[in-house]
Protein backbone atom coordinates (compact mmCIF):
# COMPACT_ATOMS: atom_id res chain seq x y z
CA UNK A 1 0.00 0.00 0.00
CA UNK A 2 2.63 2.59 0.98
CA UNK A 3 4.67 1.56 -2.29
CA UNK A 4 1.37 2.90 -4.57
CA UNK A 5 0.90 5.91 -2.55
CA UNK A 6 4.87 6.67 -3.22
CA UNK A 7 4.14 6.09 -6.83
CA UNK A 8 1.20 8.02 -7.01
CA UNK A 9 3.40 10.69 -5.83
CA UNK A 10 5.85 10.25 -8.77
CA UNK A 11 3.25 10.39 -10.99
CA UNK A 12 2.67 14.09 -10.34
CA UNK A 13 5.81 15.35 -10.71
CA UNK A 14 6.78 18.40 -12.23
CA UNK A 15 7.91 17.95 -15.74
CA UNK A 16 10.10 21.08 -15.93
CA UNK A 17 11.89 23.64 -13.83
CA UNK A 18 9.61 26.17 -14.73
CA UNK A 19 7.18 23.81 -13.54
CA UNK A 20 8.13 25.07 -9.98
CA UNK A 21 8.12 28.58 -9.94
CA UNK A 22 5.23 30.93 -9.53
CA UNK A 23 2.39 31.15 -11.78
CA UNK A 24 3.02 35.34 -10.84
CA UNK A 25 6.74 35.17 -11.93
CA UNK A 26 6.08 33.02 -14.81
CA UNK A 27 3.33 35.70 -16.19
CA UNK A 28 6.16 38.12 -16.24
CA UNK A 29 7.41 39.17 -19.81
CA UNK A 30 10.78 39.39 -20.20
CA UNK A 31 11.72 43.19 -20.60
CA UNK A 32 12.01 44.39 -24.42
CA UNK A 33 14.67 46.29 -23.13
CA UNK A 34 16.73 43.52 -22.41
CA UNK A 35 16.15 42.36 -25.97
CA UNK A 36 17.50 45.31 -27.61
CA UNK A 37 20.19 44.99 -24.83
CA UNK A 38 21.28 41.69 -26.81
CA UNK A 39 21.47 42.89 -29.87
CA UNK A 40 23.56 46.11 -28.97
CA UNK A 41 25.93 44.18 -27.47
CA UNK A 42 26.67 42.04 -30.20
CA UNK A 43 27.71 45.38 -32.16
CA UNK A 44 30.97 47.18 -32.16
CA UNK A 45 31.53 50.64 -33.62
CA UNK A 46 28.07 51.78 -32.31
CA UNK A 47 26.94 55.40 -30.64
CA UNK A 48 24.79 54.58 -27.76
CA UNK A 49 21.74 57.08 -26.86
CA UNK A 50 20.42 54.08 -24.79
CA UNK A 51 21.93 54.64 -21.71
CA UNK A 52 19.44 55.44 -18.54
CA UNK A 53 21.86 56.86 -16.77
CA UNK A 54 24.54 59.99 -16.01
CA UNK A 55 27.35 60.21 -18.23
CA UNK A 56 29.48 61.57 -14.93
CA UNK A 57 31.04 59.39 -12.61
CA UNK A 58 30.28 59.96 -9.20
CA UNK A 59 32.14 63.23 -7.92
CA UNK A 60 35.62 62.06 -6.23
CA UNK A 61 34.86 63.86 -2.79
CA UNK A 62 31.64 60.98 -2.54
CA UNK A 63 33.70 58.43 -3.25
CA UNK A 64 36.21 59.50 -1.01
CA UNK A 65 33.60 59.37 1.85
CA UNK A 66 32.65 55.53 1.17
CA UNK A 67 36.35 54.70 0.81
CA UNK A 68 37.07 56.74 4.50
CA UNK A 69 33.89 54.80 5.91
CA UNK A 70 35.96 51.61 4.96
CA UNK A 71 39.00 52.97 6.22
CA UNK A 72 37.66 53.73 9.59
CA UNK A 73 35.65 50.18 10.09
CA UNK A 74 32.50 51.37 9.20
CA UNK A 75 31.59 47.68 7.78
CA UNK A 76 27.92 47.01 10.28
CA UNK A 77 24.27 46.93 9.67
CA UNK A 78 22.73 50.31 10.30
CA UNK A 79 19.56 51.05 11.80
CA UNK A 80 17.05 49.47 9.33
CA UNK A 81 15.53 52.48 8.37
CA UNK A 82 18.57 53.80 7.56
CA UNK A 83 21.77 56.29 9.33
CA UNK A 84 19.57 58.57 11.45
CA UNK A 85 22.32 61.31 10.35
CA UNK A 86 21.55 60.32 6.59
CA UNK A 87 17.45 60.52 7.09
CA UNK A 88 18.25 63.73 8.51
CA UNK A 89 20.05 65.03 5.99
CA UNK A 90 17.19 63.72 3.44
CA UNK A 91 14.86 65.59 5.46
CA UNK A 92 16.46 69.02 5.47
CA UNK A 93 17.25 68.74 1.80
CA UNK A 94 13.48 67.67 0.67
CA UNK A 95 12.47 70.85 2.40
CA UNK A 96 15.17 73.14 1.04
CA UNK A 97 14.41 71.89 -2.56
CA UNK A 98 10.93 70.93 -3.36
CA UNK A 99 9.09 72.54 0.02
CA UNK A 100 8.23 69.04 1.44
CA UNK A 101 8.25 68.29 5.00
CA UNK A 102 9.00 65.25 6.60
CA UNK A 103 10.09 63.49 10.38
CA UNK A 104 13.22 61.75 9.50
CA UNK A 105 12.30 59.72 12.61
CA UNK A 106 9.78 58.03 11.25
CA UNK A 107 8.42 59.40 7.93
CA UNK A 108 11.77 58.52 5.93
CA UNK A 109 12.75 55.19 4.80
CA UNK A 110 16.27 54.63 3.14
CA UNK A 111 16.25 52.37 0.35
CA UNK A 112 18.62 49.64 -2.07
CA UNK A 113 18.05 52.31 -4.72
CA UNK A 114 14.24 53.87 -5.54
CA UNK A 115 13.64 50.39 -7.07
CA UNK A 116 13.49 48.93 -3.50
CA UNK A 117 11.42 51.43 -2.49
CA UNK A 118 8.60 51.51 -5.35
CA UNK A 119 8.95 47.14 -4.52
CA UNK A 120 8.34 47.71 -0.82
CA UNK A 121 5.45 50.48 -1.31
CA UNK A 122 3.39 48.11 -3.75
CA UNK A 123 3.79 45.15 -1.36
CA UNK A 124 2.59 47.26 1.47
CA UNK A 125 -0.08 48.58 -0.42
CA UNK A 126 -1.64 45.72 -2.56
CA UNK A 127 -4.50 43.66 -2.08
CA UNK A 128 -4.65 40.77 -4.54
CA UNK A 129 -6.87 42.37 -7.38
CA UNK A 130 -6.20 45.92 -6.60
CA UNK A 131 -5.79 48.02 -9.89
CA UNK A 132 -3.02 50.09 -9.79
CA UNK A 133 -3.21 52.91 -12.23
CA UNK A 134 -0.08 53.77 -14.46
CA UNK A 135 0.32 56.87 -16.97
CA UNK A 136 2.48 55.41 -19.62
CA UNK A 137 5.36 55.63 -21.33
CA UNK A 138 6.65 54.79 -18.33
CA UNK A 139 10.25 53.32 -16.56
CA UNK A 140 9.31 49.49 -17.46
CA UNK A 141 9.44 48.12 -13.68
CA UNK A 142 6.29 49.42 -12.63
CA UNK A 143 3.76 46.95 -14.18
CA UNK A 144 5.44 43.98 -13.44
CA UNK A 145 6.31 44.43 -10.08
CA UNK A 146 2.50 45.54 -9.52
CA UNK A 147 1.68 41.96 -10.87
CA UNK A 148 4.50 40.17 -8.38
CA UNK A 149 2.24 41.37 -6.00
CA UNK A 150 -0.93 40.37 -7.57
CA UNK A 151 -1.75 43.57 -8.46
CA UNK A 152 -3.32 44.59 -11.90
CA UNK A 153 -1.62 47.11 -13.58
CA UNK A 154 -3.99 49.71 -15.43
CA UNK A 155 -2.03 51.59 -18.15
CA UNK A 156 -3.08 55.00 -19.19
CA UNK A 157 -1.78 56.50 -22.48
CA UNK A 158 -0.23 59.90 -22.51
CA UNK A 159 0.64 61.94 -25.73
CA UNK A 160 3.14 63.62 -27.44
CA UNK A 161 0.62 66.40 -28.06
CA UNK A 162 0.32 67.11 -24.47
CA UNK A 163 3.90 66.83 -23.83
CA UNK A 164 3.26 63.14 -22.59
CA UNK A 165 1.57 65.29 -19.37
CA UNK A 166 -1.32 63.08 -17.35
CA UNK A 167 -4.54 64.87 -18.12
CA UNK A 168 -7.06 64.51 -15.57
CA UNK A 169 -9.78 63.73 -18.02
CA UNK A 170 -7.61 60.39 -19.10
CA UNK A 171 -7.07 59.65 -15.03
CA UNK A 172 -10.98 59.84 -14.40
CA UNK A 173 -11.80 57.34 -17.11
CA UNK A 174 -9.35 54.68 -16.03
CA UNK A 175 -10.71 54.75 -12.52
CA UNK A 176 -12.55 51.89 -11.02
CA UNK A 177 -14.04 51.20 -7.89
CA UNK A 178 -10.81 48.82 -7.60
CA UNK A 179 -8.44 51.39 -8.24
CA UNK A 180 -6.33 51.72 -5.42
CA UNK A 181 -2.64 53.55 -6.32
CA UNK A 182 -1.32 55.69 -9.03
CA UNK A 183 2.07 55.38 -9.92
CA UNK A 184 3.36 58.66 -10.94
CA UNK A 185 7.01 59.10 -12.24
CA UNK A 186 7.54 62.87 -13.69
CA UNK A 187 10.23 64.33 -14.79
CA UNK A 188 8.91 60.72 -16.88
CA UNK A 189 11.69 58.38 -18.38
CA UNK A 190 11.13 57.94 -21.36
CA UNK A 191 9.79 60.98 -22.11
CA UNK A 192 11.02 63.79 -20.76
CA UNK A 193 7.91 65.39 -19.92
CA UNK A 194 7.20 67.37 -16.28
CA UNK A 195 4.03 68.16 -14.61
CA UNK A 196 3.77 72.01 -12.94
CA UNK A 197 1.38 73.22 -10.39
CA UNK A 198 -1.66 73.86 -12.47
CA UNK A 199 -1.43 70.25 -13.84
CA UNK A 200 -1.06 68.77 -10.52
CA UNK A 201 -4.53 70.05 -9.28
CA UNK A 202 -6.93 68.47 -11.29
CA UNK A 203 -5.19 65.08 -10.20
CA UNK A 204 -5.04 65.94 -6.64
CA UNK A 205 -8.53 66.60 -6.76
CA UNK A 206 -8.85 63.19 -8.85
CA UNK A 207 -6.90 61.68 -6.29
CA UNK A 208 -8.63 62.90 -2.94
CA UNK A 209 -11.83 62.26 -4.29
CA UNK A 210 -11.99 58.32 -5.27
CA UNK A 211 -9.68 57.69 -2.33
CA UNK A 212 -6.46 57.04 -4.07
CA UNK A 213 -2.65 56.25 -2.87
CA UNK A 214 -0.18 58.03 -4.66
CA UNK A 215 3.24 56.49 -5.37
CA UNK A 216 5.54 59.24 -6.43
CA UNK A 217 8.53 58.59 -8.73
CA UNK A 218 10.63 61.57 -8.33
CA UNK A 219 14.29 60.36 -9.15
CA UNK A 220 14.29 63.07 -11.60
CA UNK A 221 13.34 65.53 -9.37
CA UNK A 222 16.72 67.85 -9.51
CA UNK A 223 16.64 67.47 -13.55
CA UNK A 224 13.98 70.03 -14.53
CA UNK A 225 15.03 72.96 -16.75
CA UNK A 226 13.57 76.23 -17.02
CA UNK A 227 11.07 75.51 -14.35
CA UNK A 228 11.78 73.97 -10.70
CA UNK A 229 9.91 70.13 -10.10
CA UNK A 230 7.08 70.13 -8.17
CA UNK A 231 6.73 67.36 -6.11
CA UNK A 232 2.66 65.82 -6.11
CA UNK A 233 3.11 65.28 -2.60
CA UNK A 234 3.61 69.27 -2.04
CA UNK A 235 0.15 69.78 -3.29
CA UNK A 236 -2.62 70.65 -0.90
CA UNK A 237 -3.91 67.59 1.10
CA UNK A 238 -1.60 65.33 -1.00
CA UNK A 239 1.28 64.56 1.56
CA UNK A 240 -0.45 61.90 3.26
CA UNK A 241 -1.70 60.31 0.07
CA UNK A 242 1.48 60.14 -1.30
CA UNK A 243 5.12 57.80 -0.97
CA UNK A 244 7.60 59.92 -2.41
CA UNK A 245 10.41 57.70 -3.96
CA UNK A 246 13.63 59.70 -5.03
CA UNK A 247 17.29 58.42 -4.16
CA UNK A 248 20.90 59.46 -5.19
CA UNK A 249 21.22 57.98 -9.12
CA UNK A 250 20.47 60.49 -11.28
CA UNK A 251 21.15 63.77 -9.92
CA UNK A 252 24.42 62.98 -8.27
CA UNK A 253 25.40 60.35 -10.29
CA UNK A 254 25.48 57.31 -7.81
CA UNK A 255 23.53 54.66 -9.81
CA UNK A 256 26.04 51.96 -8.48
CA UNK A 257 25.65 53.01 -5.46
CA UNK A 258 21.77 51.61 -5.07
CA UNK A 259 21.23 54.33 -2.67
CA UNK A 260 17.31 55.33 -2.67
CA UNK A 261 14.40 56.52 -0.17
CA UNK A 262 11.16 56.64 0.37
CA UNK A 263 8.82 59.29 2.79
CA UNK A 264 5.42 59.44 3.52
CA UNK A 265 3.02 58.81 6.21
CA UNK A 266 4.07 57.30 9.05
CA UNK A 267 1.92 54.07 8.97
CA UNK A 268 2.60 53.71 5.14
CA UNK A 269 6.39 54.07 5.86
CA UNK A 270 6.30 51.44 9.38
CA UNK A 271 4.81 49.20 6.91
CA UNK A 272 7.54 49.16 3.97
CA UNK A 273 10.12 49.29 6.82
CA UNK A 274 8.60 45.99 8.22
CA UNK A 275 9.12 44.35 4.62
CA UNK A 276 12.67 46.20 4.20
CA UNK A 277 13.73 45.14 7.38
CA UNK A 278 13.07 41.09 6.87
CA UNK A 279 14.44 41.51 3.24
CA UNK A 280 17.39 43.33 3.14
CA UNK A 281 18.10 44.44 6.77
CA UNK A 282 19.35 48.02 5.71
CA UNK A 283 20.93 49.39 2.55
CA UNK A 284 25.36 49.15 2.12
CA UNK A 285 26.60 51.60 5.57
CA UNK A 286 29.50 52.49 2.81
CA UNK A 287 27.03 54.42 0.04
CA UNK A 288 24.65 55.51 2.89
CA UNK A 289 28.05 57.69 3.78
CA UNK A 290 28.74 58.31 0.53
CA UNK A 291 24.99 59.48 0.34
CA UNK A 292 25.59 61.68 3.07
CA UNK A 293 28.85 63.38 1.78
CA UNK A 294 26.89 63.90 -1.63
CA UNK A 295 23.95 66.02 0.57
CA UNK A 296 26.32 67.98 2.52
CA UNK A 297 28.84 68.66 -0.04
CA UNK A 298 27.96 68.25 -3.45
CA UNK A 299 25.16 70.12 -4.40
CA UNK A 300 26.86 72.20 -6.62
CA UNK A 301 28.74 69.61 -8.13
CA UNK A 302 25.22 68.29 -8.77
CA UNK A 303 24.27 71.94 -10.06
CA UNK A 304 26.96 71.98 -12.70
CA UNK A 305 26.11 68.69 -13.97
CA UNK A 306 22.34 69.58 -14.66
CA UNK A 307 23.45 72.76 -16.19
CA UNK A 308 25.27 70.00 -18.63
CA UNK A 309 22.31 68.49 -19.27
CA UNK A 310 20.63 71.08 -20.05
CA UNK A 311 23.16 72.58 -22.63
CA UNK A 312 23.27 68.56 -24.72
CA UNK A 313 19.20 68.72 -24.35
CA UNK A 314 19.09 71.61 -26.53
CA UNK A 315 21.73 70.76 -28.97
CA UNK A 316 19.47 67.06 -29.48
CA UNK A 317 16.34 68.91 -29.60
CA UNK A 318 17.33 71.06 -32.17
CA UNK A 319 19.13 68.51 -34.19
CA UNK A 320 15.94 66.02 -34.67
CA UNK A 321 13.90 68.93 -35.12
CA UNK A 322 16.75 69.55 -37.98
CA UNK A 323 16.76 66.49 -39.08
CA UNK A 324 12.52 66.47 -39.66
CA UNK A 325 11.64 64.55 -36.94
CA UNK A 326 9.43 66.15 -34.71
CA UNK A 327 10.62 66.20 -31.15
CA UNK A 328 8.78 67.79 -28.32
CA UNK A 329 10.31 69.69 -25.88
CA UNK A 330 11.32 67.81 -22.79
CA UNK A 331 11.81 69.82 -19.84
CA UNK A 332 12.89 67.22 -17.65
CA UNK A 333 15.18 63.95 -17.11
CA UNK A 334 18.19 63.14 -20.08
CA UNK A 335 15.87 61.15 -22.30
CA UNK A 336 14.39 63.04 -25.54
CA UNK A 337 11.71 61.07 -26.84
CA UNK A 338 11.28 62.08 -31.24
CA UNK A 339 8.47 60.30 -32.73
CA UNK A 340 9.54 58.41 -35.94
CA UNK A 341 6.19 58.10 -37.47
CA UNK A 342 6.61 59.64 -40.35
CA UNK A 343 9.74 57.84 -41.98
CA UNK A 344 6.64 54.75 -41.84
CA UNK A 345 8.27 52.20 -39.59
CA UNK A 346 7.80 51.05 -35.78
CA UNK A 347 10.07 51.91 -33.10
CA UNK A 348 11.36 48.22 -32.83
CA UNK A 349 11.63 48.21 -36.92
CA UNK A 350 13.24 51.97 -36.64
CA UNK A 351 15.55 51.14 -33.55
CA UNK A 352 16.57 48.18 -35.08
CA UNK A 353 17.68 49.51 -38.64
CA UNK A 354 19.17 52.47 -37.11
CA UNK A 355 21.63 50.04 -34.77
CA UNK A 356 22.40 48.11 -37.83
CA UNK A 357 22.41 51.17 -40.54
CA UNK A 358 23.23 54.15 -38.88
CA UNK A 359 25.20 52.37 -35.80
CA UNK A 360 23.51 54.24 -33.49
CA UNK A 361 21.46 52.59 -30.21
CA UNK A 362 18.37 54.07 -28.99
CA UNK A 363 15.48 52.36 -27.35
CA UNK A 364 12.62 51.51 -29.25
CA UNK A 365 9.47 53.48 -27.75
CA UNK A 366 7.37 50.71 -27.49
CA UNK A 367 8.65 48.87 -24.77
CA UNK A 368 8.03 51.76 -22.25
CA UNK A 369 4.02 50.82 -22.67
CA UNK A 370 1.29 52.52 -24.32
CA UNK A 371 2.14 55.64 -26.03
CA UNK A 372 5.32 54.97 -27.12
CA UNK A 373 5.01 53.67 -30.57
CA UNK A 374 6.06 55.62 -33.11
CA UNK A 375 9.04 57.25 -30.77
CA UNK A 376 12.36 56.57 -29.47
CA UNK A 377 14.18 57.26 -26.65
CA UNK A 378 17.27 58.76 -26.94
CA UNK A 379 19.17 59.84 -23.62
CA UNK A 380 21.54 62.62 -23.93
CA UNK A 381 24.21 61.72 -21.02
CA UNK A 382 26.63 61.35 -22.94
CA UNK A 383 29.26 63.72 -24.45
CA UNK A 384 28.59 66.53 -26.89
CA UNK A 385 31.17 64.84 -29.36
CA UNK A 386 29.15 61.64 -29.39
CA UNK A 387 26.01 63.31 -29.68
CA UNK A 388 26.79 65.30 -32.47
CA UNK A 389 27.78 62.39 -34.14
CA UNK A 390 24.99 60.68 -33.26
CA UNK A 391 22.84 63.19 -34.83
CA UNK A 392 24.63 62.71 -37.95
CA UNK A 393 24.16 59.28 -38.32
CA UNK A 394 20.84 59.45 -37.74
CA UNK A 395 20.09 62.33 -40.06
CA UNK A 396 21.66 60.46 -42.83
CA UNK A 397 19.41 57.61 -42.06
CA UNK A 398 16.50 59.25 -41.93
CA UNK A 399 17.35 60.69 -44.89
CA UNK A 400 17.75 57.44 -46.39
CA UNK A 401 14.94 56.39 -45.35
CA UNK A 402 12.80 59.18 -46.44
CA UNK A 403 14.17 58.60 -50.37
CA UNK A 404 13.12 55.57 -50.26
CA UNK B 1 32.80 90.34 -18.82
CA UNK B 2 29.09 89.80 -19.18
CA UNK B 3 27.29 86.44 -18.27
CA UNK B 4 27.05 85.22 -21.71
CA UNK B 5 30.94 85.75 -22.20
CA UNK B 6 31.49 83.66 -19.28
CA UNK B 7 29.11 80.73 -20.15
CA UNK B 8 30.74 80.63 -23.84
CA UNK B 9 34.41 80.37 -22.51
CA UNK B 10 33.27 77.40 -20.02
CA UNK B 11 32.12 75.63 -23.36
CA UNK B 12 35.24 76.91 -25.25
CA UNK B 13 37.65 75.52 -22.24
CA UNK B 14 36.23 72.21 -22.75
CA UNK B 15 36.48 71.77 -26.57
CA UNK B 16 38.09 75.07 -28.28
CA UNK B 17 36.94 73.43 -31.67
CA UNK B 18 33.23 74.43 -30.75
CA UNK B 19 31.56 76.94 -33.00
CA UNK B 20 29.68 80.21 -32.44
CA UNK B 21 26.64 77.60 -33.27
CA UNK B 22 26.97 74.53 -31.65
CA UNK B 23 27.47 76.98 -28.54
CA UNK B 24 24.60 78.85 -29.57
CA UNK B 25 22.60 76.06 -29.29
CA UNK B 26 24.19 74.28 -26.17
CA UNK B 27 22.92 77.70 -24.48
CA UNK B 28 19.69 78.55 -26.28
CA UNK B 29 21.30 81.88 -27.07
CA UNK B 30 21.36 83.65 -30.63
CA UNK B 31 24.28 82.85 -32.85
CA UNK B 32 24.76 86.46 -33.44
CA UNK B 33 24.99 87.26 -29.91
CA UNK B 34 27.67 84.39 -29.26
CA UNK B 35 29.75 85.43 -32.06
CA UNK B 36 30.11 89.01 -30.67
CA UNK B 37 31.08 87.98 -27.44
CA UNK B 38 33.88 85.03 -28.44
CA UNK B 39 34.85 88.29 -31.38
CA UNK B 40 35.01 90.80 -28.43
CA UNK B 41 36.71 88.28 -25.66
CA UNK B 42 39.61 87.78 -28.66
CA UNK B 43 39.65 91.52 -28.87
CA UNK B 44 40.73 92.07 -25.35
CA UNK B 45 42.67 88.92 -25.19
CA UNK B 46 40.61 87.55 -22.64
CA UNK B 47 41.09 84.34 -25.01
CA UNK B 48 44.80 84.73 -25.85
CA UNK B 49 45.07 81.88 -28.34
CA UNK B 50 42.89 78.38 -29.24
CA UNK B 51 46.33 75.54 -28.42
CA UNK B 52 46.26 71.90 -28.60
CA UNK B 53 46.90 70.14 -25.11
CA UNK B 54 49.87 67.96 -26.24
CA UNK B 55 50.43 64.59 -24.28
CA UNK B 56 53.93 64.30 -25.49
CA UNK B 57 55.48 61.57 -23.94
CA UNK B 58 53.18 59.40 -26.62
CA UNK B 59 55.33 61.73 -29.50
CA UNK B 60 58.31 59.47 -29.91
CA UNK B 61 60.54 63.08 -30.24
CA UNK B 62 60.08 63.26 -26.52
CA UNK B 63 61.31 66.79 -24.68
CA UNK B 64 62.49 67.57 -21.05
CA UNK B 65 60.42 69.68 -18.95
CA UNK B 66 62.05 71.42 -15.90
CA UNK B 67 60.55 73.92 -13.46
CA UNK B 68 63.13 76.00 -12.13
CA UNK B 69 62.97 77.87 -8.81
CA UNK B 70 64.89 81.69 -9.32
CA UNK B 71 65.55 84.44 -6.88
CA UNK B 72 65.62 87.65 -8.12
CA UNK B 73 67.16 90.89 -7.15
CA UNK B 74 63.98 93.03 -8.05
CA UNK B 75 65.47 96.53 -9.89
CA UNK B 76 64.35 99.92 -8.89
CA UNK B 77 61.21 101.00 -10.26
CA UNK B 78 60.42 98.09 -12.42
CA UNK B 79 60.41 95.04 -9.75
CA UNK B 80 60.41 91.92 -11.70
CA UNK B 81 58.81 93.35 -14.69
CA UNK B 82 62.15 93.53 -16.57
CA UNK B 83 63.86 90.49 -15.64
CA UNK B 84 60.66 88.50 -15.64
CA UNK B 85 60.34 89.53 -19.63
CA UNK B 86 64.03 89.17 -19.90
CA UNK B 87 63.38 85.18 -18.99
CA UNK B 88 60.31 84.85 -20.72
CA UNK B 89 61.10 85.54 -24.68
CA UNK B 90 63.43 82.84 -24.25
CA UNK B 91 61.72 80.12 -26.43
CA UNK B 92 62.86 77.53 -24.27
CA UNK B 93 61.20 79.48 -21.81
CA UNK B 94 57.63 77.55 -21.65
CA UNK B 95 55.66 79.15 -18.78
CA UNK B 96 56.50 82.10 -15.99
CA UNK B 97 55.14 82.42 -12.91
CA UNK B 98 55.86 85.08 -10.03
CA UNK B 99 55.33 83.20 -6.74
CA UNK B 100 54.83 84.25 -3.13
CA UNK B 101 57.32 83.04 -0.71
CA UNK B 102 61.14 81.31 -0.84
CA UNK B 103 62.11 82.37 -4.72
CA UNK B 104 60.55 84.77 -6.87
CA UNK B 105 60.13 83.02 -9.95
CA UNK B 106 59.03 79.56 -11.52
CA UNK B 107 60.16 79.30 -14.99
CA UNK B 108 59.23 76.15 -16.81
CA UNK B 109 62.00 75.26 -19.34
CA UNK B 110 61.58 72.72 -22.14
CA UNK B 111 64.56 70.82 -24.14
CA UNK B 112 65.61 67.89 -26.20
CA UNK B 113 67.14 66.46 -22.97
CA UNK B 114 68.49 66.65 -19.72
CA UNK B 115 71.85 68.39 -21.30
CA UNK B 116 69.91 71.01 -23.31
CA UNK B 117 68.13 72.15 -20.07
CA UNK B 118 70.90 72.11 -17.84
CA UNK B 119 72.58 74.04 -20.36
CA UNK B 120 69.95 76.74 -20.71
CA UNK B 121 70.12 76.95 -16.97
CA UNK B 122 73.92 77.61 -16.72
CA UNK B 123 74.52 79.30 -19.95
CA UNK B 124 71.71 81.64 -20.21
CA UNK B 125 69.28 81.46 -16.78
CA UNK B 126 71.90 82.01 -14.56
CA UNK B 127 74.14 84.65 -15.54
CA UNK B 128 71.80 87.46 -15.78
CA UNK B 129 73.25 89.54 -13.45
CA UNK B 130 69.63 89.84 -11.08
CA UNK B 131 69.46 86.08 -10.81
CA UNK B 132 70.79 85.56 -7.43
CA UNK B 133 70.40 81.85 -7.42
CA UNK B 134 68.32 78.96 -9.21
CA UNK B 135 67.02 75.53 -8.11
CA UNK B 136 65.95 73.04 -11.22
CA UNK B 137 63.61 69.98 -10.47
CA UNK B 138 63.37 67.96 -13.88
CA UNK B 139 59.47 66.90 -14.60
CA UNK B 140 59.37 62.91 -14.47
CA UNK B 141 55.65 62.42 -15.64
CA UNK B 142 52.57 64.31 -16.20
CA UNK B 143 49.39 63.41 -14.81
CA UNK B 144 47.09 66.39 -15.06
CA UNK B 145 47.42 70.12 -17.05
CA UNK B 146 45.53 72.38 -16.84
CA UNK B 147 42.51 70.24 -15.37
CA UNK B 148 42.89 68.20 -18.24
CA UNK B 149 44.07 64.28 -16.95
CA UNK B 150 46.55 63.14 -19.69
CA UNK B 151 45.66 59.41 -18.66
CA UNK B 152 42.09 58.80 -18.32
CA UNK B 153 41.11 55.31 -15.83
CA UNK B 154 37.90 56.10 -15.31
CA UNK B 155 36.12 55.60 -18.85
CA UNK B 156 32.67 55.04 -19.46
CA UNK B 157 31.82 51.85 -17.61
CA UNK B 158 28.06 51.84 -18.33
CA UNK B 159 26.26 49.21 -19.88
CA UNK B 160 25.06 49.90 -23.22
CA UNK B 161 21.16 49.92 -22.91
CA UNK B 162 19.70 50.41 -19.35
CA UNK B 163 16.31 51.42 -18.62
Amino acid sequence: MIKEDSEQTVSVRRESMADYLSPLVRGIKPSGIRRFFDLVSSRKDIITLGVGEPDFVTPWHVREAAVYSLETGKTQYTSNAGMPELRGAIGQYLNDSFAVEYNPANEILVTVGGSEAIDLALRALITPGDEILIPEPCYISYSPITSLSGGVAVGIETFAADNFKLRADQLKAAITPRSKVLILCYPSNPTGGIMTREDWLPIAKLVEENDLIVISDEIYAELTYGSNHVSFAAMPGMKDRTILVSGFSKAFAMTGWRMGYACGHSDLIAAMLKIHQYTVMCAPIMAQYAALEALQHGLEEKDRMIESYNQRRRLVVKGFRDIGLECHEPQGAFYAFPSIASTGLTSEQFAQRLLEEGGVAAVPGDVFGLGGEGHIRCSYATSVTQLTEALDRIGQFVHKLKQG
Amino acid sequence: MNELQLKVLELLKEDARRDAELIATMLDEPVEEVKQAIAAMEQDHVIVKYATVVNWSKVDDEKVTALIEVQITPERGRGFEGIAEHIYLYPEVKSVYLMSGAYDLLVEVEGKNLKEVASFVSNKLSPIDAVLSTKTFFILKKYKQDGIIFEEHEGDHRLMVSP
